[in-house]
């Protein structure tokens, strides 16, 4: 089936989310869909499946003008989506998830559902158990299921917005595979992404979106520079440009650190490190290898079961958030919508959401509304954060804007450590460089940085040093001359069982 | 950057004012078919609907306009049923209020019955049995309501922060303890809560006397003042305190607040303590405004009417202070529909109420009786889009 968009703008208010977007894309072509974060895909993506009106213009299949009133008449034309938060019911099995909301009378048929899933499987090489439940199968399987619900409706069009920011390494070369497998089959692909090196790995055309035009359309021959230059719109450096660390004395110490999680699991065992004035140390590891607590703890929103963490010779380990924030960590949160932020409060409101106290902003039981207004538009301007008003509450901002937020806010500050966990997940190429800018200014005014991130790309072009996590454990530091290979091999449990990890 | 609000704030709050408008027209169209459908002579003129309908449609209308004017000429119509109106919103305002704030750190807050009349026993209590000067007696008095409203909330906001324990649930059960336990145990067993003169069988208090009341104007005493205060000082709060500040953030995201350093304990303690000391101020209402007795029934449903209220105010200061007067309007006017010719229940306005709030919790319901008269010409629009 072909698809052809012609002349398809969007408008909210005043502003234009798309703008006389023209795009076709043939049958069994794995069409890629390039823009930074808020460029104006997902308002794209929403007018094909459904869930936006558009203003103007027109979506035609095979010739033929069609309008869709709701995602449901989306996928009876053959439009098919797999969100970038999955949405699957966690407690029913692979094949319940894929018959769900095609029961198809009052009886289930879980015998015909499982063998659906099987054919679907088998047709497509999309290895799943259909009988596994959901909760309990890693997230590229679950994707996969997602895939499989969409082809259960017959998608000819397959939209897969961001599919890889929440897969592993190995993950996202098994979902090229079966991307590749869908093509030859017949099935178009809209890949939505904002990493260059997947889409010159698996697209056949490239389209670039940039503040809602379609502003390129490059080959997958074209460089990344090239790329990321049409992204953008100016050359961007993917390497950070910094100077020799100069190392001072330890800043954050953590000695012998272990943490129960609530299910009784050892999640981290027997980790020390220490991180020092002005030098990077990054914390590379596959997800879920115990990073996430280990940064929670360093702040204080977990408690440690053993050890101690020593902040300039004070034992700050049985300190809470606020304490820690006080004695001067900075802290930038793995997932900032669910710890970064409040979206419902305005961006003057979420620029001060750990400063409110301070004697700038308060004078104890009122708070300081003009000093707070200043201190937004100050850093509003100063981060370049992208918003209508400092009154925009930050959910209605692109990802990238919202990290802007978090970050500028945590830099308002003098900070003794900086903590930031997957600083730049998320987030358009032209943020990304900003931000890793700041994060080696503040390097180099001497405060201890510590990232964690599952990018090896950020970790090599921030780090000074890097400690790996393999379950729980540091299994090695090393410098970032090393061999990516190398670290590859210790983020799968130095030379263990190789793609078992997830 | 630019010095105006976003235009979609506006456009989201003019939205909310227009579905509660939206809600309170169409509960009051059904209270109208109501009313006619439950009056004798207009179901007398169904029996012959077909061979003369004028009957039906006159005297349905008949029925309307005169229970509908009743209620506004009792509650409205004169400056002594205005203060009387007055009054009876004050208590709705401050409770309203109380459920409202604890809306907005995350917390329904279901225990306002449990509160106010925690805040009754303490009033009155200091009230009728302390000797003290005339303003120092009614000062006391009025701080005593506070003061045991405040701790029967805050006891559910310590439980959350302890415990977990689901603020629904155990404000429930303080409305339980407060009415089967604490009410009836001072109404039947102590001896300083029962009338000396009492010879009715009925236990109940004496009221405060008069240096323990509001002084009146008009006929309107000074509680309502208080609670228009009362309103302003939640409005400084949640828009200009550090207090207000965390409130809120910990009620649109508990984890974010956390991480920005943020109690979550304290945060639901302190809302829960201030949610009831507005109940027990709602409380002093009754007892040194009305100068009630004290008894099993004195509360009513003030308690549960405020939950009405502040999902009718959506939450806002001025939201709750506009909804405590409509039902202050409507307890104070319903009464009179039953003595007109229509002789209508004054159970329509319960039914009024109740559907007002539901309209207002299903705004698409209301969205959607909008959107059927919008219909048209967001199709033509769309099919000119499409043919452009």
């Amino acid at each position: 089936m072909q698809l052809q968009i012609q002349g398809l703008t969007r408008r909210f208010g005043d502003f234009v989310a798309n703008d006389a977007i023209d795009l076709t894309i043939e049958p069994g072509e794995i069409h890629c869909l390039l823009g930074e974060n808020g460029a104006g895909k997902s308002t794209l993506m929403n007018m094909l499946y459904g869930l936006l009106e558009p203003s103007e213009g027109q979506i035609l299949l095979d010739g033929e003008p069609v309008t869709f009133a709701s995602p449901k008449d989306a996928i009876n034309a053959g439009i098919g989506m797999v969100h970038q938060h999955f949405m699957l019911v966690p407690v029913f099995t692979v094949a319940e998830n894929v018959m769900l909301g095609r029961e198809g009378g009052p009886v289930l048929n879980r015998g015909a559902a499982a063998q659906r899933v099987r054919d679907l499987s088998d047709r497509y090489g999309l290895r799943v158990d259909p009988k596994a439940l959901v909760e309990d199968i890693p997230v590229g399987v679950q994707q996969r299921v997602e895939i499989l619900k969409a082809l259960a409706n017959d998608a000819k069009v397959l939209i897969l917005d961001e599919p890889t920011a929440v897969l592993t390494p190995q993950e996202i070369d098994e979902l090229m595979g079966i991307m590749r497998e869908l093509k030859a089959q017949g099935t178009s692909i809209i890949f939505i992404t904002h990493k260059l090196r997947e889409v010159k790995a698996v697209g056949d055309r490239i389209s670039v979106i940039r503040r809602g035009k379609i502003v390129g359309t490059a080959e997958p021959t074209a460089t990344e520079a090239e790329l990321a230059e049409m992204m953008v719109g100016r050359a961007v450096k993917l390497t950070v440009d910094k100077d020799a660390a100069e190392v001072g004395a330890p800043v954050l110490e953590a000695r012998n650190i272990t943490i129960i999680d609530p299910r009784g699991h050892e999640v981290v065992k027997d980790v020390s490190f220490e991180a020092r004035a002005g030098e990077v140390l990054g914390i590379a590891g596959v997800q879920g290898n115990g990073q996430t607590e280990l940064i929670k703890s360093l702040l204080g929103l977990i408690r440690p079961s053993a050890g101690e963490i020593m902040l300039d010779g004070d034992d700050i380990g049985r300190y809470g958030p606020r304490r820690s924030l006080e004695a001067g960590i900075g802290y930038i949160p793995e997932d900032r919508s669910h710890d970064g932020y409040v979206s419902s409060f305005s961006v003057r409101e979420n620029l001060v959401l750990d400063l409110y106290r301070s004697p700038e902003f308060s004078n104890g039981p009122a708070l300081k509304l003009a000093e707070i207004e200043r201190n937004a538009d100050d850093r509003i301007q100063e981060f370049d954060i992208r918003t209508t008003s400092r009154e925009t509450p930050v959910g209605s901002l692109s990802g990238g804007n919202q990290q802007k937020v978090v970050v500028a806010r945590e830099f308002s500050r003098p900070l003794k450590v900086l903590i930031a966990s997957q600083p730049t997940r998320g987030v358009d190429v032209g943020s990304i460089e900003f931000i890793h800018k700041r994060i080696i200014a503040e390097r180099d005014r001497g405060t201890a940085v510590i990232i964690v991130s599952t990018e090896l790309d950020e970790i090599f072009a921030l780090a000074d040093r890097i400690a790996v996590m393999y379950d729980g454990r540091i299994v090695d530091t090393v410098s970032p001359d090393i061999e990516r290979e190398q670290i590859g091999l210790l983020m799968a449990g130095a030379g263990g069982a190789e793609g078992g990890a997830a | 950057m630019t010095k105006r609000p976003g235009l979609r704030l506006d456009r989201k709050a003019l939205e909310g004012v227009l579905t509660t408008a939206a809600a309170i027209v169409l509960a009051l169209l059904i209270g109208a078919v109501l009313m006619a459908l439950s009056n004798e002579s207009v179901i007398d003129s169904m029996g012959y609907f077909f061979s003369y309908p004028w009957d039906f449609f006159s005297r349905s209308f008949d029925v309307v306009t005169t229970s509908y004017g009743a209620l506004l000429d009792r509650s409205l119509g004169s400056g002594e049923g205005l203060a009387n109106t007055l009054n009876r919103s004050a208590p709705l305002i401050c409770a309203g209020l109380g459920v409202s704030l604890a809306f907005r750190a995350g917390l329904f807050n279901i225990g306002a019955q449990g509160q106010i009349i925690l805040g009754t026993l303490a009033a009155s209590y200091v009230g009728f049995t302390w000797d003290l000067p005339g303003p120092i007696l009614l000062l006391t008095s009025v701080l005593a309501g506070v003061l045991a409203g405040a701790l029967w909330g805050g006891i559910a906001g310590l439980l959350k922060a302890a415990t977990g324990t689901h603020e629904v649930i155990s404000t429930i059960m303080l409305n339980q303890i407060a009415s089967f336990g604490v009410l009836a145990y001072a109404l039947g067993e102590l001896k300083s809560f029962q009338r000396p003169d009492d010879d009715l069988g009925l236990p109940q208090s004496p009221p405060v006397p008069d240096a323990a009341a509001f002084p009146e104007v008009l006929g309107v005493h000074m509680g309502v003042l208080l609670s228009l205060v009362a309103a302003a000082v939640v409005w400084w709060l949640l828009t200009r305190s550090t207090l207000g500040f965390e409130l809120r953030s910990v009620g649109a995201n508990p984890d974010a607040s956390r991480t920005a350093g943020m109690s979550t304990a304290k945060v639901f303690i302190l809302t829960m303590v201030i949610a009831g000391g507005l109940s027990g101020l709602a409380a002093t209402m009754m007892i040194n405004g009305d100068q009630a007795s004290n008894n099993a029934s004195l509360v009513g449903s003030v308690g549960f009417d405020a939950i009405t209220v502040a999902l009718l105010g959506r939450g806002t200061p001025l939201g709750s202070v506009l909804a405590g007067f409509l039902f202050g309007i409507l307890a104070v006017g319903g009464g009179a529909m039953q003595t007109t010719s229509a002789g209508t229940a004054p159970e329509v306005v319960q039914v009024i109420q109740s559907l007002i709030v539901l309209f207002v919790a299903a705004p698409a319901i209301v969205r959607w009786i909008v959107r059927q008269r919008r219909k048209e010409p967001t199709s033509t629009f769309a099919a000119k889009g499409v043919s452009a």
